[in-house]
């Protein structure tokens, strides 16, 4: 449906904000766009919108190339941050603007504005004016005004992030429902983790400019494809060492606190490598397991309604994380032994290997290369 | 302990307030007061004003050569508005939404002429269009004319100089009308399928209409009474409202029908403002 191809944008000659962006965006998906402030997700949502245009690279629409329409000219419609209704219109003018700018007929505007009115729930409000609404039925009003031209693509911009949590909670859940029924592929872009994780069929993690991984959130979480994703997304337990020995997908790793083990392929000795443990697969022992030799001292315990946390910290001062569902019984102090199935460690090539790779291969001056 | 508070803040009130209300009475309210009444006082046989209630000077107001002027006052009031606004609109919306580091410089390049003097100002553009000014000697030189062009003393002169004069009043309250305009508006317009002049038409003018009927109050009321500038431009071929009081005052010497003049002056400005509140203009905009 949305074809980003090789898209890069260069604000002053050297400020990459999107680096190398390729992202095929499928036919009804909702594909979330996340990352911290300035990585780039809202300037690439507004390529695609056609306020800002790609230094280089192309971007398909329904496979036909958009990147130098105007964006009157694009079949795709936009849900801003700050709703940007027209304060000097009414509710209904505000959602027919689209209609009666293509010069639909009236009768059919007025029925259109009141069905999508109804379906955002707002059905009675088109007299009023934006300054009357509250957040939420602004942000309402931001959706039917952009869901009203059929887009073949609905761009949102952090929509829910100026609403409180409880009516953000329904919103979600309200634009996901919104989204199956109506069948539109959605790009939305937030920040919060949650908010992605709850509603995506898929999603894009960016992080300076650079698209670090796509995929479902299960993906996503469980299966995370750099450093950066294990720590933005969720809460994790990342160990960094050097692969020791490896035995078919069996990776066994030294860290500074000992070894440990986990499963991975297309990973060799002495190879820098980081390994990410969620806190619920976390676990420990009285005694040591075969495999892994870190200890821990318990420090802590934080109950979280649902959740039970225990902080435990290893020789070398860090913090493990270890998460229970409320009721099972887990140490409250003591030495523990931690350890994990194979399969619940994510073991991720460290960007520091490349650098190393690097480095080996220069040649230092009179030296022979050996 | 109270009264003691507020005896003191009273008193610092007093203080505060009181050194400008002194100014307004003085200034302000005594001149206008002195004025009105004089409006009401006739004249002698030696020119002297006699405090003898009269409606004669409102009743000369009605004369025929000054209805001509006031007709004459109020169209070249309305031109000079209407080249004050197309002008200044692109201008304003220039400076306004530029993200260039020459933002400042642009908008300091109206403020700058406030530093001179207007009287030495519109002078200035006398030697400039005269006929034998910089104007007609490039002209005639470059072979475009062969005699010089009769350019000052007209209509058009005059609205010259009142538009060079007011040009900056009308800038200014477009310019922060303009600045108030959230760019994503014009982002989500275009959005919906609106090309750049339906953007202007639907979104952008409706949303700046404070500032277009501001500016426009602020070029109109003064237009009417810059009476230098169609003296020194206009040759006496272009006469506005403040011409023929400014005469009465002065070679007329009949100040109590002067003074009838001002009162009609101040009454249609009066009721211009009016107009504007009754619209929904913000007083304080006007910098009233």
């Amino acid at each position: 449906m949305v074809e980003i191809s090789g898209v890069n944008k260069v604000f002053d000659d050297d400020n990459y904000v999107v680096k190398d962006m390729n992202l095929d965006i499928y036919e009804g998906e909702f594909l979330t766009l996340l990352g911290s402030s300035g990585c780039g997700k809202t300037t690439t949502l507004r390529m695609v919108a056609g306020f800002e245009e790609p230094t280089c690279g192309s971007i398909r629409v329904n496979g036909i190339s958009i990147e130098n329409q105007e964006p009157y000219e694009r079949n795709v419609n936009t849900v801003f941050q700050s709703y940007a209704l027209f304060p000097h219109m009414t509710i209904y003018d505000n959602v027919a603007y689209g209609l009666k700018i293509k010069k639909v007929k009236k009768d059919v505007i007025k029925e259109s504005v009141t069905r999508i009115l109804d379906m955002v729930q707002l059905g009675g409000f088109e007299k009023r004016y934006p300054s009357q609404l509250s957040g939420g039925q602004k942000q309402r009003v931001a959706i039917a005004r952009a869901l009203i031209n059929q887009p073949q693509v609905l761009l949102l911009d952090e929509p829910l992030g100026a609403l409180d949590l409880k009516l953000r909670k329904q919103m979600q859940l309200e634009l996901k429902q919104l989204q199956k029924k109506l069948n539109i592929t959605f790009i939305y872009v937030t920040h919060d983790q949650e908010e992605a994780l709850t509603m995506s069929d898929r999603i894009a993690v960016m992080n300076s400019g650079v698209l670090e991984q796509v995929g479902t959130p299960t993906e996503i979480y469980e299966k995370p494809a750099s450093k950066f994703v294990a720590t933005f997304i969720g809460e994790t337990n990342l160990f960094e060492g050097y692969v020791q020995e490896v035995r078919d997908r069996d990776v066994m790793i030294t860290v500074e606190s000992g070894t440990i083990r986990a499963a991975g392929e297309g990973f060799k000795e002495k190879e820098l490598v980081a390994v990410s443990v969620r806190p619920e697969r976390m676990k420990y022992s009285d005694v040591p397991v075969e495999g892994f030799t870190i200890e821990a001292v318990v420090s802590g315990q934080v109950y979280v309604g649902s959740v039970l946390k225990t902080i435990a910290v290893l020789p070398n001062g860090n913090q493990i994380k270890i998460e229970r569902l409320a009721g099972q019984v887990i140490p409250e102090k003591g030495k523990i032994y931690l350890y994990w199935d194979q399969d619940d460690a994510k073991l991720i090539h460290s960007i520091d290997q490349e650098f190393f790779d690097k480095v080996d291969n220069v040649r230092m001056g009179g030296g022979k290369a050996s | 302990m109270i009264g003691k508070k507020m005896k003191a803040s009273s008193v610092s009130a007093a203080v505060m307030v009181g050194p400008v209300t002194l100014w307004l009475v003085f200034f302000v309210a005594v001149p206008l007061l002195y004025v009105f009444v004089m409006s009401f006082c006739s004249l002698d046989q030696n020119y002297n004003v006699v405090f003898h209630f009269t409606m004669e000077n409102y009743a000369r107001l009605f004369d025929i050569n000054y209805l001509e002027i006031y007709v004459q006052s109020l169209v070249i009031a309305f031109l000079t508005t209407v080249i004050c606004l197309v002008l200044a609109y692109p201008f304003s919306f220039l400076i306004a939404r530029t993200t260039s580091r020459y933002k400042a410089v642009l908008y300091m390049l109206v403020i700058i002429p406030f530093w001179t003097n207007s009287l030495i100002r519109i002078y200035g553009w006398r030697t400039f269009l005269g006929a034998n000014g910089w104007l007609n000697h490039v002209l005639i030189s470059a072979g475009i004319v062969d005699t010089p062009l009769d350019l000052l003393f007209s209509k058009g002169a005059t609205i010259l100089g009142m538009v060079y004069c007011l040009f900056p009043y009308m800038v200014m309250p477009l310019y922060t009308a303009i600045e108030k305009l959230d760019r994503n508006l014009l982002e989500a317009s275009a959005d919906l399928g609106a090309r750049k002049v339906t953007t202007y038409r639907k979104i952008v003018i409706p949303l700046t209409a404070s500032g277009i009927f501001s500016g426009s109050i602020m070029v109109f009321i003064p237009c009417l009474g810059l009476f230098f500038v169609s003296d020194i431009l206009g040759g006496g071929n272009s006469d506005i409202i403040g011409n023929l009081i400014e005469r009465q005052f002065q070679s007329g010497n009949n100040w109590p029908l002067g003074s009838a003049l001002s009162i009609i002056l101040i009454a249609v400005t009066l009721l211009l403002v009016k107009l504007y509140q009754k619209c929904g203009g913000d007083l304080e905009s006007l910098g009233v």
